[in-house]
């Protein structure tokens, strides 16, 4: 409304219409409680106690705190969509979805929620404002177009008529009235811009929804993209996984092979044998860097064999002595399988590496909709989250899943870092 | 036993085609006679039937699912034909493999290697003759992780015991394994007797038997000194 060449642009037409279309959304809310009140009203009203007054309000706000809902939620959708002829911003609805499908849900949801109270009080507050204003409004315009058109109406000799609170008689007494209205005819877009923006405001603030809702909603979205980035992470480790062992490591073993067989048939001594010698032992080398990397990646064993037999080849792996008890009836998500493999080579990684601990046991169940694994070292304990010894990664990577990561680490051991995953268990494989 | 101055004949299945035409390359150029190569389960158990082999090299994972087609199909036909010698390829180390397969056909004419083995090609080689002729071959990394998983009893014999003992389990004779450490065979059978003493296995010069004895103790279970 600041702007420059404000008049030239749309912004007036629309307030206009904003302001035009404001008044059968009015009707459709003032109307049918005043028709419907009025009679019961008209004839109780002459002989009426306080008693009967104070029961036909409440009677009155029960019936309007019942069923005005019913008519305010679909009106204000309509607000929601009217309002963007006056203001640009998007506007989401403050309703929540209901949890089921059906009405009664609905129902429940709707009549506990701010948001349909909200929108019941905004309607109110438009039916008892608007009237007024608006004739305020209209008579103002009114009075413009009555002053403008003076002069021509006295010069057509119609006596005296009113402008307001004066009376003009002659033409050349309307004419300072008439120049001053055109002079005043630009600040009527201001005007009606001014109104619609006050409504406009009343409505963003009554209508959608409110900072705390939309922090809600911000934070389910938020927590959702996370799942579906760790999802894509996922995968992607797999697709890549999938890619290098079907690719490169099959072409290396290939290459690796024919080395060995030209190792066979040259004749030993002579300085072919020696090279082909050397580039199979860098051959065979690269496999085994390879092989290390990918399964780095993600561990083919994972993916085929499941959790437990994931759990004893990193126990396989492990410097320490390990034990593991892995009771799962079926098979958990990827997802979740793989941070529970991961948590306990973390885990694994840092008794070997910080505890001074020999042996070390790995326990994994799954109870009522909960992984648990659990990773218990005999070593001299004192790991702390804080310091970054890896537990943090490890906490950020359970988080993301929802699920819990509890360490214990008393000074003297042992060390217990317990992993909860939430998570329903596959059916087991049919074939 | 099969006659042997008639080569090998064998039976291939491996899904991944580089790999197989790298194998059949390899078996036809020490005297084995492929005669059939195929890339699943189902064209092997058809191959095997069609031919008769006298080994069946298989990859354990392959189509459909790419779980362990290979494997069961392997266990399957050492079910029918107990003499079928196989020999299983996998990609990784996976005990349930191995003791499958052991526990077929009483763990004779059985062979269960990591793929990786293929690359060198002598000792390749040496292990699908030794399985063909009757004995058992178990892949390194396995014997491994059985000793490791078997930590506790074990921890009376020596260094050298130790030694000695993965080479039992991957299943080579006394000369081979004198061979390897560069020792007498006499000394193989000095440090071989202390070992099965100290183990409370029985005391054998036959390798076939004394491999399984050794593979039954390190996989936990009584051994079974009577195959079949």
């Amino acid at each position: 409304m600041g702007r420059r060449g404000f008049l030239l642009t749309a912004w007036p037409w629309r307030a206009a219409g904003y302001l035009l279309s404001t008044v059968p959304v009015v009707l459709t809310v003032g109307l049918p409680p005043v028709l419907l009140g009025l009679p019961p009203f008209l004839a109780v009203a002459p002989d009426a106690t306080l008693g009967e007054w104070a029961f036909l309000a409440v009677l009155g706000a029960l019936l309007v705190a019942g069923l005005g809902p019913m008519a305010t939620i679909p009106l204000a959708r309509l607000e929601r969509r009217r309002l963007r002829l006056v203001d640009l911003r998007s506007t989401g609805s403050g309703h929540r979805r209901p949890p089921g499908r059906g009405v009664v849900p609905w129902l429940r949801t709707r009549y506990a929620e701010s948001a349909t109270w909200r929108e019941l009080g905004y309607f109110l507050l438009l039916a008892a404002t608007t009237p007024v204003l608006y004739a305020a409004l209209v008579s103002a315009l009114v009075l413009q177009l009555c002053a403008i058109a003076a002069p021509l109406i006295l010069l057509g000799g119609d006596g005296p008529m009113a402008l307001g609170p004066v009376e003009v008689a002659t033409p050349a007494a309307a004419l300072p009235y008439a120049l001053a209205a055109l002079v005043l005819l630009p600040a009527v877009p201001y005007l009606l811009a001014l109104t619609s923006g006050a409504q406009a405001a009343l409505a963003r603030a009554l209508l959608q929804r409110g900072s705390g809702e939309r922090l809600q909603a911000e934070l389910v979205e938020v927590a959702r993209s996370r799942a579906r980035l760790v999802d894509a992470f996922e995968a992607e480790r797999r697709r890549i996984e999938r890619d290098l062992h079907d690719g490169a490591q099959q072409r290396l073993l290939s290459l690796t092979m024919k080395l060995g067989l030209a190792r066979v048939d040259l004749p030993s001594g002579s300085a072919a044998a020696a090279s082909v010698a050397d580039a199979h032992q860098e051959a065979k080398q690269l496999m085994t860097e390879l092989r290390e990397l990918v399964h780095g990646i993600h561990p083919r064993v994972l993916t085929d064999r499941g959790l437990a037999a994931a759990l004893g080849e990193l126990a396989d792996r492990s410097p320490l002595a390990v034990t593991v008890a892995a009771d799962l009836p079926a098979r958990p998500p990827r997802h979740v399988e793989s941070t529970a493999y991961f948590a306990a080579a973390e885990a694994l990684t840092n008794a070997a590496k910080h505890s001074g601990a020999d042996r070390a046991g790995v326990a994994a169940r799954w109870d009522d909709g909960v992984l648990t694994l659990e990773i218990i070292d005999g070593g001299a304990g004192g790991a702390d989250p804080g310091r970054g010894t890896g537990l943090t990664g490890l906490a950020d990577r359970v988080a993301v899943i929802d699920g819990r990561l509890l360490v214990s680490s008393p000074a003297g051991g042992p060390t217990r870092v317990r992993v909860e995953l939430p998570c329903d268990l596959n059916r087991p494989p049919s074939g | 036993m099969r006659s042997e101055p008639t080569a090998v004949r064998v039976v291939l299945a491996e899904d991944g085609v580089l790999l197989r035409e790298g194998l059949a390359g390899l078996l036809a150029r020490f005297a084995f006679d492929v005669v059939a190569a195929v890339g699943d389960a189902a064209a092997l158990r058809a191959a095997v039937a069609e031919h008769r082999p006298d080994l069946v090299i298989t990859d354990i994972r392959m189509p459909p699912d790419f779980s362990d087609e290979g494997l069961r199909a392997a266990v399957e036909l050492r079910h029918a034909d107990p003499d079928l010698a196989v020999v299983a390829l996998s990609q990784y180390v996976e005990l349930s493999y191995a003791a499958d397969l052991l526990d077929s056909g009483a763990g004779r004419r059985v062979g269960y290697l990591l793929k990786d083995r293929v690359v060198d090609v002598a000792d390749f080689v040496a292990a699908l003759r030794q399985v063909v002729g009757g004995g058992t071959v178990v892949d390194p990394q396995v014997i491994r992780q059985l000793i490791t998983r078997r930590r506790d009893p074990l921890a009376e014999l020596s260094p050298r015991e130790h030694e000695v003992l993965m080479l039992i389990a991957e299943g080579h004779s006394n000369a081979a394994i004198a061979r390897r450490l560069v020792v007498t065979d006499a000394t193989v059978g000095k440090h071989v007797r202390s070992i099965l003493a100290k183990l409370d296995l029985p005391q054998t010069e036959d390798t076939h038997r004394r491999v399984l004895a050794v593979l039954a103790y390190l996989r936990g279970r009584p051994a079974n000194p009577q195959p079949r």
